[in-house]
């Protein structure tokens, strides 16, 4: 029999053999006895944020820049309450996070106690799994499933509800078993017929194209790098997702840009166009498929993915295998070169063509000023001041900024690039930059930040400022909510309801009273000088650029239309008002 | 283009699961027709979980993908689609009436084989099972004869066969 711990020593020690060592949180009454357990030990770093939501997207953060679980512990309650975004967040993105909330002791839950909320019931749907712990034997034995569940398969946030007497009481340690989970075993390895099949309709394509998307990120760094390898190897054209943007480098000649409502032209028209199209790990989300009884409609469809549910979803797959993608482009590559398949030279070199045709539109071009800034200015001078280093990390919020920072900067590698896709979560990046910065201290870690989506965690620069976190907030402040505003051009007749940012702070002055530097760019000769020094500076820096406040994101397809009625430019959007079918979708 | 479905599900008999099942057919828009839970094998703590639903091929194919993995989901069976398989329910109806409506409603359950499972000198419980359509018929004719409450299980189903779920 091994020795008697209290509770709060089996979680902390139970975290210490899932490999963790870092924590983002925030105290209260409940889970006051594992601060105190924290309090005596070494091993786990606490990072205190400043708002429970904040802990959450910095441990989304921190997975997603390392490949580990982020791990948050929060207290009953309103500690678990200001979680749910971050957990949904979390759930949206397939990002593995393990989240201790503190409970009520058990013998009052259900009675309304102080600061108690069902917390299980209420993160039931936006977790991918949750405990409620009601018997310290069991408690050792959840944690380690937890983490289990949190990072296989398809990964994803998991809450364990930890009553405070549970907590408090004593019990025995049991390590992590190598023993399987009864019930939950995802399939790793993709059936191999059809990935024969897949492969021979790889060789016999005349149109083929890669949709690539964030199950390639999921699944680890040397899945980005065979899936780089194979799109080599076959000559094939690869478009990614905005969560799939780094698992093919973006210098590749074969990469076309992000595919989907911002995309690039080019992608947007190969998918339409292709008569093979290969997804692996991608959700065929509204925003890449547009009208879905048009989309891509002289396609046979690969799908590739570790989720069972993910096939025949949206659109139904001709050849759907449920693997892992490292796996799956592992075998497939096997097949392909043990078959000596080779694409149709001649024929690829006409789909070739006529893909650099669609490139010559040239779509990202916009219309530069010498007195304005011009947001894609400002993050085309970003990618050239930042050109050659490799420990680059960007973050976003979510808005206009998001995507131009999607289309305009170059990412080379897998877990570079971290932003909230699924939920749109305004107010992720700055605590995402956080978690990122924590699990790699020397890295230039930047959030492409919008002027109002940054005031939704502005607390966070508190956090940054208590352990010195040198992480940029580069804020492309237009003074609107400009994804709202955009829309509101496009479907309301130009009518800016509540879309204007008024009575913004200094962000100079905001940075310097949390000991940060704050620097402004008010026009385009200033654009340089302030993001060198931003870079230089050994400190937490806010960079407000102060950019055109007119200014719009194309290339757009609109909300329900096909991927062929994209908008190019200013001029296109006032030339196409939206269908009423259109009107209703988000 | 819809069809309805009898799907049977294995979980962990632990507290929530339920709420997890529920919790997705309203949480993505699915039909529940019927559901039954019930714990089957209590050694290895399993609850049956027997729902009829009705969509389309791919939402019924979604149904169970998403029902898959759920963590605490040992298997899913779709009973319908695997072939034959043996569907029953259970309903208890109260029948109040007197006279002539009386005669006739315990001759009506008589044809449909229901028990008289209580009765008192106004009123009748009938017990009676089968196939969801054969109740819905039995339910149809005892309306005008004095009808007063209906309990119904939902569909219980298991394939036909040697081969266990
Ligand atoms: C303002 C705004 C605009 C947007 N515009 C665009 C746009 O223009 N283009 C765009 O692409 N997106 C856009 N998005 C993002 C969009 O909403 C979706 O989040 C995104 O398209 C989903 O990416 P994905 O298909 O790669 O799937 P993810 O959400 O990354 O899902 C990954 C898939 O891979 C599977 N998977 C997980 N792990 C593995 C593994 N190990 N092996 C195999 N499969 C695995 C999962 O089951 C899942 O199906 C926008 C978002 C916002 C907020
Ligand atoms: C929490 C939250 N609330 C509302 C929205 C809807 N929304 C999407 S983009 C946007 C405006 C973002 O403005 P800003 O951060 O300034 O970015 P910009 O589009 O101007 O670059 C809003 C309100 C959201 N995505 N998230
Ligand atoms: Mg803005």
């Amino acid at each position: 029999m091994s020795q008697e711990m209290t509770g709060s020593e089996i979680v902390l020690r139970a975290l210490v053999d899932q490999g963790v060592d870092t924590v983002f949180g925030y105290p209260g009454g409940a889970v006051l006895p594992i601060y105190d357990a924290l309090h005596v030990q070494n091993s786990i770093r606490h990072i205190l944020v400043r708002q429970e939501g904040g802990a959450v997207h910095a441990a989304e953060g921190y997975a997603r820049s390392t490949g580990k679980v982020g791990v948050v512990l929060v207290t009953s309650g309103p500690g678990a309450t200001n979680a749910v975004t971050g957990l949904t967040d979390a759930l949206m993105d397939s990002v593995p996070v393990v989240c201790l909330t503190g409970q009520v002791p058990t013998h009052l839950i259900g009675n309304d106690a102080f600061q108690e909320a069902d917390t299980t019931g209420i993160t039931r749907p936006c977790t991918k799994h949750n405990y409620l712990v009601k018997d310290i034997d069991g408690l050792a034995r959840t944690v380690h499933e937890a983490f289990y569940v949190a990072r296989s398969g398809r990964p994803g946030p998991v809450v364990i509800d930890l009553p405070k007497d549970i907590l408090q009481g004593k019990g025995s340690y049991t390590p992590p078993s190598v023993n399987g989970h009864r019930s939950y075993k995802p399939k790793r390895k993709g059936d191999i017929d059809r990935i024969e099949e897949a492969a021979a309709a790889m060789a016999q394509a005349e149109r083929p194209l890669f949709y690539c998307g964030g199950g390639v990120i999921n699944a680890g760094p040397k899945a980005s790098h065979l899936l780089t390898e194979l799109v080599k190897l076959t000559g094939f054209p690869c478009t990614l997702t905005l969560m799939g943007l780094g698992a093919l480098p973006a210098s590749s000649k074969q990469f076309l840009g992000m595919v989907g409502m911002h995309g690039t032209y080019e992608s947007n028209l190969a998918m339409h166009h292709c008569d093979l199209m290969i997804n692996i790990g991608a959700r065929f989300d509204d925003r890449v498929t547009g009208k879905l009884d048009e989309f891509a409609p002289h396609s046979k469809k690969i799908h590739v993915d570790i989720d069972p549910s993910s096939i025949n979803k949206n659109v139904r797959a001709d050849i759907p295998i449920v693997g892992d993608a490292a796996h799956v482009i592992e075998d497939l590559t096997k097949v392909w070169k043990a078959r000596q398949y080779r694409a149709d030279r001649k024929k690829l070199d006409a789909w070739w063509a006529q893909i650099d045709e669609w490139r010559g539109r040239d779509c990202l071009k916009y219309q530069s000023s010498d007195t304005l800034i011009k947001p894609q200015y400002a993050l085309e001078r970003l990618r050239e001041l930042t050109k050659g280093r490799d420990d680059v990390f960007i973050t976003t919020e979510v808005g206009q900024h998001q995507m131009w920072a999607a289309q305009f900067l170059p990412f080379e590698k897998p877990n570079h690039w971290m932003t909230s896709g699924g939920l749109g979560t305004m107010g992720y990046g700055l605590p995402a930059a956080m978690g990122v910065q924590v699990a790699h201290p020397d890295a230039l870690v930047i959030d492409v930040a919008g002027e109002a989506s940054v005031l939704m965690n502005i607390q966070e620069m508190s956090t940054v400022a208590q352990y010195r976190l040198p992480v940029k907030i580069f804020i492309l402040n237009n003074e609107y909510m400009g994804m709202v505003r955009q829309w509101q051009e496009l479907l309301h007749g130009g009518r800016y309801s509540e879309s204007y940012m008024d009575s913004l702070p200094d962000f100079v002055k905001l940075a310097e009273s949390f000991g940060a530097v704050g620097l402004r760019a008010e026009k385009p000769a200033d654009v340089d000088g302030v993001i060198e020094e931003m870079i230089a500076v050994d400190k937490a820096v806010i960079a407000d650029i102060l950019v055109d406040k007119a200014e719009n994101c194309f290339p757009m397809i609109p909300s329900g239309a096909a991927h062929h009625k994209m908008l190019l430019g200013p001029d296109d959007q006032a030339d196409n008002p939206i269908s009423e079918e259109g009107m209703v979708l988000v | 283009m819809t069809e309805r479905h009898v799907i049977a599900v294995l979980v962990d008999n632990e507290p929530g699961v339920l709420a997890r099942v529920i919790g997705l057919f309203s949480g993505r828009g699915y039909n529940i027709e019927s559901l039954t839970v019930s714990e089957v094998d209590a050694e290895a703590g399993l609850s049956r979980i027997n729902v009829v639903t009705i969509g389309t091929p791919m939402i019924i194919e979604q149904i169970k993908n998403q029902l898959d993995r759920l963590v605490p989901v040992h298997s899913v069976r779709d009973l319908t689609e695997e072939g034959p398989h043996v569907e029953t329910e259970l309903a208890l109806l109260k029948v109040a009436g007197q006279g002539d409506k009386r005669v006739e409603a315990l001759r009506i359950a008589d044809i449909f084989g229901a028990k008289v499972d209580d009765t008192t000198l106004e009123s009748f419980i009938f017990r009676l099972d089968g196939q969801t359509e054969k109740i819905d018929r039995f339910i149809g004719l005892m309306k005008p004869l004095g009808l007063v409450e209906v309990a119904r299980t939902g569909a219980v189903a298991i394939s036909r066969g040697q081969e266990g779920i």
